[in-house]
């Protein structure tokens, strides 16, 4: 009686936890993931403007790979989004959400640029531009340390902490564009020595970004060997995974989190010293361009592993390039790309879900 | 299939990935029936009776009550069918009454009627025997009481199918006793009760029957009378075991750790240590007996460095030297740097003593990663000894790579102590050192600390069975509130005494009120 209303009851599917998976078998759900996400932004882009879905993907390659220059840029851009995100690491590895490495690069373009700007003419041509190193390093460190310290005092949240940051820095900046601006009341900067490349990055090879790409290649060497092989990584790898075991073995946890919170700091910086000396040559709000958030998903999605971060930051910055020369293509604006680029993270990080999980479907009736 | 079978579970299998938790487990309760399943940790009873309280559905097999098959979806369903489980972790608001937990939850029209439902609950405690006040806040009561306020929740919704999930596990012997005679006298009046449980000697005094599970496979079923413990324990593990554990005297005991009057109030202002006194001395095992969250882990922290204190000393006597340090109030680093060779297992082996997602070598290196002035690790020496702890331990692991956290908990707890005894401590303090591991890696476990008893460490060992304390301890300490209620010989003391002194500073403290 009662029986037979509920007897087929059982869920349709249920989800559960997946113990382990094939390495190939990652892959192919994230190749998957990335085809699906080019497939809907094709019959978007299909739907909204009728262009022919073949010739839609081949602007996308167009756009990141097309001349050489598009290569450059894409080097040059992954380079810069790759620094941010390893800037971070360190901080997510030890579980300290900072989510103000859009401020603390900021604030390192910031620092660069007023040093570019007022000590041209005082100091030696020689030490100009380490003192615009040592200057964004300093200025992004600083905007580091200060959450790290209120966190090791009186345990204030660092997500809203760091994230307030990234306020304060982007204003500071606002403030020096009237205060600065060339020409007066235009409210912009400008490009900076502009007619004497001082302060410049020097092209090697006469490749202008090739600099910025090999300092960022060098970085993420270091930072793998740091993480991996240094007892400072060790350190950080313990306190992320459980304070109280730190407190156990005698870590001192608010020594570590400072520490740490410098590094990460000052390397955001340095993204910043790069952005403004070896390509913008000027600082505005937009100088970091978002890099401090995306940097937080190429940092996620390569599970803290610096080696990885090199793929995923690629990807992403090919992404956004074909998207951006989609846009251009089909004769839309700027927003297009930007959902072309959000419906192809929504898979990438999505699909993440299925490595982690499986889904089980029920069984038939009445084997 | 029996006229009285209360409830009937057949070939019943679950899985989570790839691990198989039940396989094909058939059981049968009577009404009037107290059924024990017996099972080592992670043999499947919790998840066999989860099934049972619609926490999880099963992948296959079938559940019958009063002879009907029955589908059970979700918690409410199985209160439909008048299964109620008594959780081993509580689930109570602890700003509210014993009545209020009680009807909590009950689907009513209209306005509660507290005062009905508090006559209803006294009702019911005068039935069964229960010692309770239906208007005492949860947050006042006793472990024991709120395990109380639990079982009469389910029957005030109507349950006639008990299932309690390891009950004794936070009660004292005295308290086991009194709940004993309650399900007694529950099943007297005709209710059938599942009570989960890995202790043999409860088994034997309160079943009727047993069943027992191994690895999440249905080994069988007996009468009580039947059967004896070793025939219990071979179905359990699957060979026979000796169950004996050898003392030896300790040699040549001197005072290794001499502990004064520690006083110890934590952030919420409760004084968790009051006045603690004693002596660890060489080439002993003493014991710490009590109930859980007594100050057991306050005191061992506070010698291991970290917890601070209020008031007292720890003096550490060195053998070697002679010399005598104050260990209060010194970081784990400056302990060590006193030459200190202080090991600790803590009670929480993942979240304090290992990290779970590093593997075996790098959790070797906890202990010893600063050594040598370079910056970088040095990983040769601790994957030397991650190998020699796999091989002398019997580590089941694929590998010195393999995360701690994949391992059993046996195993987890071979690295935990292997690391800690790796370091030759004069003093050597576990906390529950065997909570979760069966019976073959408890005795592994038991037979390292005689050993390091043997080199003439000074061990502390703080435990939660009785019997296992009387038969390894040199000394049993037993503390209550905080406080030391005594320390007893334990070749002469008895499970009473201890338990008599568990309660003794409860009742003194609530006198002194």
């Amino acid at each position: 009686m009662k029986n037979n209303e509920i007897k087929h009851s059982e869920p349709l599917f249920h989800i559960s936890k997946r113990a382990d998976i094939v390495w190939w078998k990652a892959w192919l759900v994230r190749l998957g993931a990335i085809v699906l996400a080019l497939f809907v932004s094709a019959v978007l882009t299909v739907v909204l403007t009728g262009e022919n879905p073949l010739d839609v993907f081949s602007s996308l390659i167009k756009g990141a790979i097309g001349t050489n220059r598009r290569i450059w840029v894409l080097f040059q851009n992954t380079a810069m989004l790759l620094c941010v995100a390893l800037a971070v690491t360190p901080a997510f590895k030890m579980k300290f959400w900072n989510i103000g490495a859009e401020g603390q690069a900021l604030i390192g373009a910031m620092a660069t640029a007023a040093v570019m700007i007022k000590l041209t003419d005082v100091l030696p041509p020689m030490l100009l531009i380490p003192t615009m190193l040592v200057a964004s390093i300093a200025a992004g460190a600083l905007w580091g340390l200060i959450p790290a310290l209120f966190k090791a005092k009186w345990n204030t949240n660092e997500t809203l902490f760091t994230l307030m940051m990234n306020y304060i820095a982007i204003q500071i900046v606002s403030y020096f564009s009237g205060e600065w601006a060339v020409p007066k009341g235009s409210g912009k900067i400008g490009i900076i020595n502009g007619t004497n490349y001082e302060g410049w990055l020097p092209a090697i090879g006469g490749k202008n970004y090739l600099l910025n790409i090999i300092i960022v290649a060098v970085i993420t060497i270091g930072m793998y060997v740091y993480l991996k092989y240094s007892k400072q990584g060790y350190e950080i790898s313990v306190v992320g995974e459980s304070q109280n075991t730190a407190r156990y073995i005698g870590i001192n946890v608010k020594k570590v989190i400072i520490r740490t919170m410098i590094i990460s700091g000052a390397l955001c910086g340095l993204a910043g010293f790069l952005l403004v000396a070896g390509t913008d040559h000027t600082v505005t709000r937009d100088t970091i361009a978002g890099r401090g958030f995306t940097a937080i998903m190429v940092s996620w999605l390569a599970k803290f592993n610096p080696l990885y971060m090199v793929l995923t930051s690629l990807l992403i910055v090919f992404m956004e390039r074909g998207a951006i020369q989609i846009s251009t293509s089909c004769g839309l604006n700027n927003s297009f790309s930007e959902i072309i680029t959000g419906i192809i993270i929504f898979f990438i990080i999505g699909c993440e879900f299925f490595l982690n999980y499986q889904i089980k479907f029920r069984e038939k009736e009445g084997k | 299939m029996s006229g009285n079978a209360a409830i009937e579970l057949k070939n019943i299998t679950k899985t989570f990935g790839p691990i198989v938790a039940n396989k094909d487990v058939c059981l049968t309760v009577n009404r009037g029936e107290i059924l024990s399943i017996l099972g080592e940790n992670g043999s499947g009873k919790t998840t066999l009776m989860n099934m049972i309280s619609g926490i999880y559905f099963p992948d296959h097999g079938q559940i019958f009550i009063d002879g009907e098959e029955v589908v059970i979806r979700s918690p409410k369903d199985a209160f439909d069918y008048k299964i109620g489980m008594i959780h081993q972790h509580f689930k109570l608001v602890d700003v509210f009454s014993a009545t209020e937990n009680i009807i909590l939850g009950l689907e009513q029209k209209g306005k509660f009627n507290l005062k009905e439902a508090a006559a209803e609950v006294k009702k019911i405690s005068e039935k069964y025997g229960f010692d309770i006040d239906p208007l005492k806040k949860i947050h006042e009561m006793s472990v024991s009481e709120k395990q109380t306020v639990e079982i009469i929740k389910v029957l005030y919704r109507g349950a006639d199918i008990l299932i309690l999930d390891e009950p004794t596990a936070v009660l004292t012997p005295q308290e086991t006793q009194k709940l004993f005679a309650i399900l007694r006298r529950m099943r007297d009046d005709g209710k059938a009760i599942i009570i989960i449980t890995h202790k043999l000697h409860e088994v034997l005094s309160l079943s009727d029957r047993v069943s027992v599970l191994r690895k999440g496979e249905y080994i069988g079923t007996v009468n009580t009378f039947e059967t004896n413990e070793a025939e219990l324990t071979e179905m359990m593990v699957g060979k026979k075991i000796s169950l004996n554990i050898d003392r030896s005297e300790p040699v040549k005991p001197e005072e290794r750790l001499v502990v004064s009057e520690l006083n110890c109030i934590n952030r919420e202002g409760i004084k968790v240590l009051n006045n603690v006194s004693f002596t660890a001395y060489s080439g002993e095992i003493l014991g710490i007996a009590g109930i859980a969250g007594s100050g057991q882990r306050e005191l061992l922290e506070a010698i291991a460095g970290l917890q601070s204190l209020n008031e007292g000393s720890i003096m550490y006597h060195d053998p070697k030297t002679g010399k005598e340090e104050n260990l209060r109030n010194k970081t784990p680093l400056q302990i060590r740097d006193l030459g200190v060779r202080l090991s600790f297992v803590p009670e929480d082996r993942l979240g304090m003593g290992l990290v779970g997602s590093m593997d075996i070598i790098d959790n070797m290196m906890l202990r010893s990663y600063r050594k040598g002035k370079s910056m970088f690790l040095e990983r040769k020496a601790p994957k030397d000894l991650a190998k020699k702890i796999i091989e002398d331990l019997g580590v089941v692991t694929p590998g010195a790579t393999t995360p701690v956290r994949q391992l059993s908990g046996g195993n987890v707890q071979k690295v935990l102590v292997g690391r800690e005894i790796s370091a030759a401590p004069t003093v050597l303090m576990a906390a529950y050192p065997v909570r979760g591991l069966d019976i073959n890696s408890s005795y592994v476990i038991y037979n390292l600390l005689n050993e390091q008893k043997e080199h003439g460490t000074a061990v502390i060992f703080v435990g939660e069975d009785l019997d296992v304390l009387i038969e390894l301890c040199d000394r049993i300490l037993v503390i209550g509130s905080g406080s030391v209620a005594g320390i007893v010989d334990a070749r002469s003391t008895t499970k009473e005494e201890i338990g008599l002194l568990m309660t003794k500073s409860k009742t003194e403290e609530k006198e002194g009120a």
